[in-house]
């Protein structure tokens, strides 16, 4: 998960910022029956552990490629996306642009053929391929509890968003969300998570979308929203993205280009985007190479577009909205709006009954994709990764479906559990945070290495990994004991939260790296042979030459590469 | 496009209930052209329900009609 601005911090407060009519409830109410019908019809083509944990590796390239953005779209992501544009500007689009398209465009043209030649059913299932089972099971077990904590505080999130947006009940909220998602995918497995989050993509899309496009046209087009918020904030940029960025006191977010290039473009956003298995799962369900290879293509395509329906809400705010938002701490004091309300407070400007209902119904379902993709991630980790390598390894294909059965379930529970924890005990959220980003930076330099590099031996994936994610863990320490300690970690003592995360991940990659390759010098490597299929150099990657142009991945690539290119000199 | 095993395609689905919340949608829209509410959105003028819920009809209509099952057997 890319981090997420605090959002988290959202106060339940005792006002509503929108009410519902029939006709709204009856949207939502709609949706609920929709994904579960879904469920329960796909039952009857979820039999095999392939078509429970894969889906049978069946879907076009089309739907893969939108599972695999829609499982990061998370209603958390939409709210706080918006709110940090509120709060930066349009920097905030450097984790939707920099921060995620070259990374996915690198997973399709580069890493997709050895994920999907390697018939693994997962990314620590490569690690076990490649590297054995030590590099495995201590990424399974990280990734396995990591997902289930970031579920739980999502869920946690959204009920009390619900609450604060809507007046719900925080307990209702979070019961009713999980429960659905518990049903549709113990059902249907990752074929029904994956029909689910298609579905949940276009609602988000329609139910979103609106905001910008009637804002536009209240600010009289991008110019006007120029305009109007330099005249509203004068001396502040919150319209270039890349203009500020020469020193870390001269843009809202504290933070110097070489983070945004280095820690976030190259480090953060391809260890997320080509290791974490909650999305790559989703491409591992296509039906053949091209489709697995056009998947992040397409997901790339349409993640460059997200940004017109999360950040320039946030920019419409900074532009339209008559008061001044406030940090949360000054809203409780002050009874004011707080950022982190742009996106409902942009939505009630504008939409009516019916489009409220659409809206509402785009953050719940935002939430329950993201939160079909931990479980069904959770469970397919769970009972190959740990269940059948460390626990029962030889067992009939029905009992590791009904594993895999019982462990959405558990894992669905215990998310809940982890919400209920982080009611009581807010302050485990950040620490929660923190830590999934420790496995982030050092995953990718683990699997980057042993799929380019077939010199590099089992044991130097094992200690790099755990070298890299050790010494993350050390550097955040050493800040959170010494504050002064950031000027060594971030380069500067200006730098702010997301400007360390940055940099901790360019430094944990790189102590990876240094180890992995300091190791591999005195390990033996594994024979050629043992490495078809899995790396670089000793894998046949099939040919497109037969292909017309316009039907080959790099062509794609290059189009979506190009606007990514012209976006940031627009914006510039 | 024919879906493996003769299964529903997900655009199906996703027809079917961009139609119910086209018809949805509209009604509301067209009902507020003529009896307009007493607390009115920014830019009311515009009746965003009723051409948002047109859209959605729409578009609900071409993928109910397009992968409705048993149409490429």
């Amino acid at each position: 998960m890319q981090p997420i601005p605090s959002l988290l911090l959202l106060e339940a407060a005792t006002r509503r910022l929108i009410s519902l009519t029939p006709v709204d409830i009856a949207i939502i109410a709609l949706y609920f029956a929709m994904v579960l019908g879904i469920g329960f019809y796909l039952k009857r083509y979820t039999k095999t552990g392939e078509d429970f944990f894969l889906a049978g590796r069946e879907m076009t390239m089309w739907v893969a490629g939108l599972s695999f953005v829609a499982a990061n779209l998370g209603s958390l992501e939409l709210m706080g996306w918006a709110a940090a544009a509120y709060q930066y500007g349009i920097l905030a689009a450097h984790w939707y642009w920099i921060g995620a398209i070259p990374a996915m465009l690198f997973l399709g043209l580069v890493m997709m053929p050895f994920y999907y030649i390697s018939k693994t059913h997962s990314v620590p299932g490569y690690l076990k391929l490649r590297f054995g089972e030590p590099a495995r099971a201590l990424s399974a077990i990280s990734f396995g509890l990591m997902t289930l904590l970031m579920s739980g505080i999502n869920m946690y999130s959204m009920a009390l968003v619900m609450k604060v947006v809507l007046g719900w009940d925080i307990h209702f909220s979070i019961w009713v969300s999980s429960l659905t998602v518990a049903v549709y995918v113990v059902l249907g497995g990752l074929l029904s998570a994956i029909f689910n989050e298609v579905l949940q993509f276009f609602l988000i899309w329609l139910g979103a979308l609106l905001i910008s496009i009637i804002g536009l046209v209240e600010a009289g087009g991008w110019s006007g929203v120029v305009a109007n918020i330099h005249r509203r904030f004068p001396g502040q940029d919150f319209t270039h993205m890349w203009s500020g960025l020469g020193h870390f006191s001269s843009n809202p977010m504290g933070i110097h280009w070489t983070g945004i290039v280095f820690g976030l473009g190259c480090i953060i956003s391809f260890g997320y985007w080509t290791t974490d298995f909650l999305v790559v799962q989703r491409i591992l369900a296509a039906k053949d190479l091209r489709a697995a290879k056009m998947g992040p293509i397409i997901g790339a395509g349409f993640k460059m577009m997200v940004p017109f329906i999360v950040i320039l809400p946030g920019l419409l705010g900074l532009a339209l909205l008559p008061e001044h938002l406030v940090g949360e701490a000054q809203a409780v004091a002050t009874g004011a709006h707080s950022y982190n309300e742009v996106l409902p407070l942009m939505l009630a400007r504008y939409c009516g009954p019916g489009l409220l209902g659409l809206g509402i119904t785009a953050l719940i379902a935002g939430f329950m994709s993201g939160m079909a993709g931990n479980v069904s991630a959770f469970a397919t980790v769970w009972t190959y990764d740990i269940y059948r390598a460390l626990i029962k390894k030889r067992a009939s294909d029905e009992h590791y479906v009904s594993m895999g059965r019982w462990s959405t379930i558990l894992g669905v529970l215990a998310s809940v559990g982890t919400a209920y924890m982080v009611m009581q005990f807010l302050s485990i959220m950040d620490y929660v945070q923190a830590l999934f980003s420790f496995f982030i930076a050092p995953l990718f330099g683990t699997v980057i290495l042993g799929m380019m590099w077939k010199r590099c031996t089992p044991w130097a994936g094992f200690w790099g990994l755990l070298s890299g994610t050790v010494s993350s863990i050390g550097m955040w320490a050493w800040v959170k004991l010494d504050p002064s300690a950031l000027r060594y970690i971030a380069l500067s003592s200006d730098a702010k939260d997301m400007a360390e995360n940055m940099y901790r991940a360019l430094w944990s990659w790189i102590i990876c790296v240094v180890i992995t390759v300091a190791v591999t010098m005195v390990t033996r490597p594994k024979p050629d042979e043992e490495l078809v299929g899995l790396v670089y150099g000793c894998t046949e990657i099939p040919t497109e030459k037969h292909l017309a142009l316009y039907q080959r991945p790099i062509f794609w690539a290059g189009i979506v590469a190009a606007v990514l290119v012209a976006l940031n000199v627009i914006f510039w | 496009m024919q879906e493996p095993h003769g299964r529903i395609s997900i655009w199906f689905f996703i027809g079917i209930l961009l139609f119910a919340y086209g018809i949805l949608i509209t009604g509301v829209g067209v009902y507020e052209i003529f009896v307009p509410p007493v607390h009115k959105v920014v830019l009311q003028s515009l009746h965003a329900n009723a051409w948002w819920g047109i859209l959605l009809l729409v578009m609900g209509a071409f993928y109910s009609f397009r992968y409705a099952p048993g149409r490429h057997k």
